[in-house]
């Protein structure tokens, strides 16, 4: 088994995670209702939480501590889709964008929970349970606000547009992606998109919001490979404000 | 966190005279023998003001009390800490759910204690109106000011009202939790660097004045508050809760090698008191009233976000509603 692969599909999860993680934590007192400003906190996380798990993997094959490694590097080192670093605007976006990303990665996590490689077919299976609770909860407000008044239908449709071509991102193809299914570590992007397509597909069909063409769209790739918006850098500036006063002391 | 220096203001009437005078003195009576008070039972209209009051600015002081916090969970440094603060603010709100839950079952709804607090009508503790300009800030908000909390939610949870008692016995379980970080986080900046002792010790001299504000207003100077005392709304004097504050934590701060910026600060053996410079209670008073170093960009923030989160509360309260054009 190649290290790289393994490390290369372990980083994109890993900060994927990571930054979205980030993200949510940012509605904690700003929800639209206090069970939302709860539920982003529980989402964030989760998130959090399995990011450094996918670090630790991670470090076990050589690669700095988590934190080190979370909070000392600079954007073109981090390989997290470009849906992910977006800033959460109004809440629309940040359900759409939770909605369509926790979907692609309840899957991932689902494929990998059969991988060949232990650790992470390991961790993917304990992960797998707690994404069950994300797509649940994406899945009751996207119903009930897709179409429930005329601004929340329209506002969610514009979302969706909005985050259609970057959530194609989370898809990006890897350069391994031969060897990854060869060695039985993970089935592909391409496996992945299409089971994605047919599940948000039947979820949005159950509401008023239309589901934007794909075929004319042309994905946001680039954040695989440590090309990112103007929105990721000043994210890990803050992230890291307080560690990098001093990365070697204890906080 | 984050309840505490409640403000109860003058009773000018206690309407008393109006209320049946049988069912008040059963009501008097069940409170002596220590008996709960619950939603549909018969109580006086000032008992029910009081407490709505007093639940509704605990409710209000967790969710203010998440944004300064708040900030620093985007900016914690590492993994352990990270998710830490995201659980521990996260507990906060839920304490406002639960207290707002409390609240509403004395009749007023979530709504519109969420519009008296954006309207200023309805106040916080007023600590949450001073800054967190570093971590070391957050750090004494996560240790000192829930410890504080804590001293007066444990003695309003042997108040009278069922379910602000039951909300208050689960918060505080809760609390201990956010107690044992905060102290976590301080001392690990004590036994840090330089740069991080001095944090803290700064830290530590903004806060103090707030802090000592925070119980409220001496008892010689503060409200008579009788009748409350006695149907057990408030369950202790200010400075009795001020005084057990200082008996529990001036020592761990003192043990920990920071000072503490008041040098009348220390315990009368004979009295078992503490004794300490009497705080601004000019500026306590200016805070309260609205002009603190936060006050406004506190509530602007609560504003925009109950502004922007309209549509989708009206969007759950009437799902099926559709726009109709009217008939010219």
């Amino acid at each position: 088994m190649n290290e790289i692969t393994i490390k290369e599909l372990l980083y994109k999860i890993a900060d994927d995670q990571l930054i979205l993680g980030h993200r949510n934590s940012e509605w904690t007192g700003f929800g639209p209702l206090l069970e939302e400003d709860i539920a982003f906190s529980s989402m964030a996380q989760d998130k959090v939480g399995q990011s450094q798990a996918m670090y630790q993997l991670l470090h076990e094959l050589g690669e700095a501590e988590p934190d080190t490694v979370a909070f000392m590097r600079n954007e073109d080192q981090f390989h997290n889709c470009q849906l992910t670093e977006l800033p959460n605007g109004e809440y629309d976006f940040s359900l759409i964008r939770h909605f369509l990303f926790d979907f692609a990665y309840a899957i991932r996590f689902e494929m990998l929970a059969n991988s060949s490689y232990e650790p992470l077919a390991k961790l993917s299976k304990k992960i797998q349970g707690e994404l069950r609770y994300h797509t649940m909860h994406a899945n009751t407000w996207i119903k009930q606000l897709g179409s429930a008044t005329e601004e929340s239908i329209s506002r969610l449709q514009n979302s969706l547009n909005e985050a259609m071509p970057y959530s194609l991102g989370i898809f990006e193809p890897s350069p391994y992606e031969a060897e990854l299914k060869s060695e039985g570590i993970f089935e592909g992007e391409e496996v992945l998109k299409e089971k994605w397509l047919a599940k948000i597909t039947d979820v949005i069909n159950q509401t008023q919001l239309q589901m934007p063409d794909i075929s004319t769209l042309t994905p946001k790739y680039g954040g695989r490979k440590g090309k990112h918006t103007e929105h990721l850098q000043p994210l890990l500036d803050e992230m890291a404000e307080v560690f990098r006063i001093d990365p070697t002391a204890d906080w | 966190m984050y309840g505490g220096g409640n403000t109860f203001e003058s009773i000018k009437a206690t309407g008393l005279e109006n209320e049946d005078p049988i069912k008040l003195a059963e009501f008097e009576a069940r409170i002596e023998r220590g008996e709960k008070i619950e939603p549909h039972d018969w109580m006086p209209q000032l008992y029910r003001k009081q407490l709505i009051r007093m639940i509704e600015q605990h409710a209000h002081s967790e969710i203010i009390g998440a944004l300064p916090e708040g900030t620093w969970i985007t900016r914690a440094p590492g993994f352990k800490r990270k998710l830490a603060l995201m659980a521990k603010v996260q507990d906060e709100v839920g304490h406002a759910q639960l207290l707002y839950g409390a609240a509403e079952t004395l009749g007023k709804p979530r709504e519109q204690m969420l519009d008296d607090l954006v309207s200023g009508k309805s106040k916080y503790s007023n600590i949450f109106n001073y800054p967190a300009f570093t971590w070391a800030d957050s750090c004494f908000i996560s240790w000192l000011v829930d410890a504080g909390a804590i001293v007066n939610q444990l003695a309003n949870a042997r108040g009278s009202y069922g379910p602000y008692c039951r909300a208050l016995e689960r918060i505080c379980a809760e609390e201990s939790f956010h107690l044992k970080y905060g102290h976590h986080c301080v001392i690990h900046l004590a036994t840090g660097t330089e740069k991080q002792r001095e944090m803290m010790q700064a830290a530590i001299n903004r806060w103090w004045a707030p802090m000592m504000h925070f119980f409220g207003p001496a008892d010689k100077a503060s409200v008579h508050s009788e009748i409350l005392m006695r149907w057990k709304v408030k369950m202790s004097s200010n400075d009795e809760q001020r005084n057990q504050f200082l008996d529990m934590y001036v020592p761990k701060i003192w043990e920990l090698g920071f000072t503490i910026p008041d040098p009348k600060l220390g315990k009368n053996e004979a009295t078992g008191k503490w004794e300490y410079t009497e705080p601004d209670w000019e500026e306590f008073k200016r805070v309260i009233n609205g002009d603190g170093p936060c006050n406004a960009e506190r509530l602007a923030v609560r504003r925009t976000a109950e502004e922007r989160g309209r549509w989708v509360r009206q969007a759950l309260l009437a799902p099926k509603t559709q726009y109709v054009a009217p008939l010219a």
